[in-house]
């Protein structure tokens, strides 16, 4: 009994190695978002470049879609930005576009610079629909099915390999849906 | 000559080191005109984990995304909103991770218990452990007769 009884300590560490190695091992700085697979939350924010015209969360339902959190202050938005003027060259997706805190002078200047891959823009200058939809920093991209529902949430840059990877097979799987 | 002519430096370093703990990241266009209901922003806020940098608290946190929170927060408590209403509001967004004292249920039970859950274990392992130590070593037993035998027989002729 006595020399099971000395095993324990050994056993205790290897459980918290094993515990540790779970907690190193996942990103704690991405925080999941309590919204996947819950409908948008409701906006209804002035459309960029479109005087007095609104977009809001209602006119991205029926397909599905990204939607993009971005500005023109956020530096990997930069990164990002030629991979999403390629999808939309390509027809790969709709992507629209909700400019986070951003100034309207900056934001043209940044879109006639870079290019527009947006079907359009929601202007968030103060922020607030960004909170509701649990934004933690930008770039972050909202992947919605045909019925206006979060489905996944790509925090940070979406690159070739997580389009690759990650978000073209969701919108295929998406794009079956009814 | 003025106020500070002759104060040692060191006291206000002091000061400094003292009192520099209560500065927060609030600025004075946020704050309500209200003390009490400020006082309830600031507590509820500083139970708020900012998301950008993630172990500073809204309260305490200098990102914009801090800011635009403590700026909400005291719009919901200025709507009348309970501290509870306000908390559940945030929530709802980011999840119970921003919570920087999170609540007991049933997931969290681990979190809340596992420590003191390890300390009674490894208490009672070094009790056992201590307890084997001090018991009184076994008396020794007497030879029995046919030992007993050997060692007379080997006494008496140890070339045997």
């Amino acid at each position: 009994m006595s020399r099971y009884l000395s095993l324990v300590p050994l056993f205790l560490l290897l459980a918290l190695a094993a515990y540790f190695a779970i907690g190193l091992s996942t990103d704690s700085r991405t925080v999941k978002s309590v919204l996947i697979d819950k409908p948008l939350p409701a906006f209804d924010l002035p459309k960029f470049g479109a005087d007095g015209e609104t977009f809001g969360s209602e006119s991205l339902k029926g397909r599905v879609s990204l939607l993009n959190v971005f500005a023109s202050w956020c530096i990997t938005c930069r990164v990002e930005h030629p991979v999403l003027v390629k999808l939309t060259q390509e027809k790969r997706v709709a992507i629209y576009g909700l400019a986070w805190k951003d100034k309207p002078e900056e934001l043209k200047a940044w879109l006639e610079e870079l290019g527009n891959p947006y079907l359009a823009i929601a202007d968030d200058a103060k922020g607030r629909t960004a909170i509701d939809l649990g934004v933690t920093g930008a770039p972050e991209t909202y992947v919605i099915d045909k019925k206006g529902r979060i489905r996944f949430k790509q925090v940070g840059a979406i690159d070739d390999y997580v389009w690759r990877e990650t978000i073209e097979p969701l919108v295929a799987h998406l794009e079956a849906e009814p | 000559m003025n106020a500070f002519g002759r104060t040692n430096p060191l006291w206000l370093l002091l000061c400094v080191l003292l009192f520099s703990s209560l500065a927060h990241a609030v600025e004075p266009d946020e704050k309500l005109a209200d003390p009490a209901l400020e006082a309830r922003a600031r507590a509820l806020t500083a139970e708020l984990r900012c998301v950008v940098c993630q172990n500073q608290s809204v309260d305490d946190s200098d990102a914009p995304l801090a800011k635009d929170i403590r700026v909400l927060v005291r719009e919901r408590i200025m709507a009348g909103d309970t501290d509870e209403e306000v908390i559940d509001y945030i929530v709802a967004r980011y999840g119970r991770f921003v919570l920087l004292n999170p609540p007991l249920s049933g997931d969290t039970v681990l979190l809340w218990f596992g420590p003191g859950i390890l300390l009674v274990v490894g208490l009672a392992l070094a009790y056992l452990y201590v307890r084997r130590l001090n018991r009184a070593p076994v008396a020794p037993q007497p030879l029995s007769p046919a030992e007993e035998d050997a060692v007379k027989r080997i006494i008496e002729d140890p070339r045997a």
